[in-house]
């Protein structure tokens, strides 16, 4: 038996076969009665959104902290070095003097 | 205006009446739009009892997340995609009980294969035994790959339409369209080995 054949010819047969569209009587007013006991919106959807929120505002502050933080470090270092360089060039050609 | 374009608005303004808390505006959208959720519902379903939870679970989950619709696309879009992924879960949660109801064939379905074993075009595919039979083979497959069989082979959606009817990503929905294929296939195997293979 050719089982490719045979699953094409059956997805046909479910292809021919269309389902129902028929609604219960008065389901509208099932739902309607349904949903007039639920709560109204998600709350656990909105509750969720407000924590990604907080989320992303801390993670940005941190973020922020964290460059501000860096860069006088960064700035002291420069000066550290320039100051350095410039005692190290003046010794330097003092060491040098006194050698001559 | 279109009529396609005149409905719209018309969702339009249900929906935003229900957001400033008229729910009663609510109802015209279900009356609408049941047909096609009932439709859709049945072909994953069979007993009305659980077509009927599907829909309900629809059309709750439609309301509590109204708030997001963001009028975009068509509601029927929005809620088509709400109504998939409901079907989807529907078909995860009865997975076990599915698993284990493989019976043996009845008297009908028996029949049909032996026409079709003997002579292939005999055997109708509008005949009562092959819708039997292809539900059969459809209830033992897996919730993905039902799904995918549903949409792709017998609804003839496109791949990217899965895709964003499943909110699964195109090469995903490719993916498990081929193992989908093999699956059935080996469900038809285990079917027929006893008799024809």
């Amino acid at each position: 038996m050719n089982l490719r054949d045979l699953q094409n010819k059956l997805i046909v047969a479910a292809r021919k076969q269309a389902p129902e569209a028929r609604v219960p009587y008065a389901f509208e007013k099932r739902i309607m009665a349904r949903l007039a006991k639920t709560p109204r919106f998600d709350e656990w959807g909105q509750w969720v959104r407000s924590l990604w929120y907080g989320a992303a505002v801390c993670a940005s502050i941190a973020l922020l902290m964290s460059i501000w933080s860096v860069a006088p470090e960064t700035e002291q270092e420069m000066a550290t070095n320039f100051s350095q360089g410039i005692e190290q060039t003046i010794l330097a050609a003092g060491e040098s003097e006194n050698l001559w | 205006m279109s009529d396609s374009a005149r409905m719209e608005r018309a969702d339009a303004e249900w929906i935003e009446l229900v957001l400033k808390g008229d729910t009663a505006s609510f109802e015209p959208l279900v009356v609408k739009y049941s047909p096609r959720v009932f439709a859709m519902a049945r072909r994953y379903a069979r007993r009305d009892s659980e077509v009927e939870d599907i829909v309900q679970e629809v059309w709750s989950k439609t309301f509590q997340k109204l708030s997001s619709f963001r009028g975009d696309a068509p509601f029927e879009h929005w809620l088509m995609r709400l109504a998939v992924r409901t079907c989807y879960d529907f078909l995860r949660s009865h997975q076990r009980n599915r698993e284990t109801s493989f019976t043996e064939l009845s008297a009908p379905e028996t029949e049909w294969l032996d026409r079709y074993v003997a002579e292939p075009e005999s055997a109708s595919e509008e005949a009562s035994a092959a819708r039997q039979l292809v539900e059969r083979v459809l209830e033992m497959l897996s919730p993905a790959a039902r799904m995918v069989i549903t949409l792709l082979e017998i609804e003839d959606r496109s791949v990217k339409e899965i895709a964003e009817l499943t909110g699964w990503s195109v090469p995903l929905v490719k993916v498990r369209a081929f193992r989908a294929r093999a699956e059935m296939k080996k469900c038809l195997q285990r079917i027929t080995k006893d008799k024809y293979l």
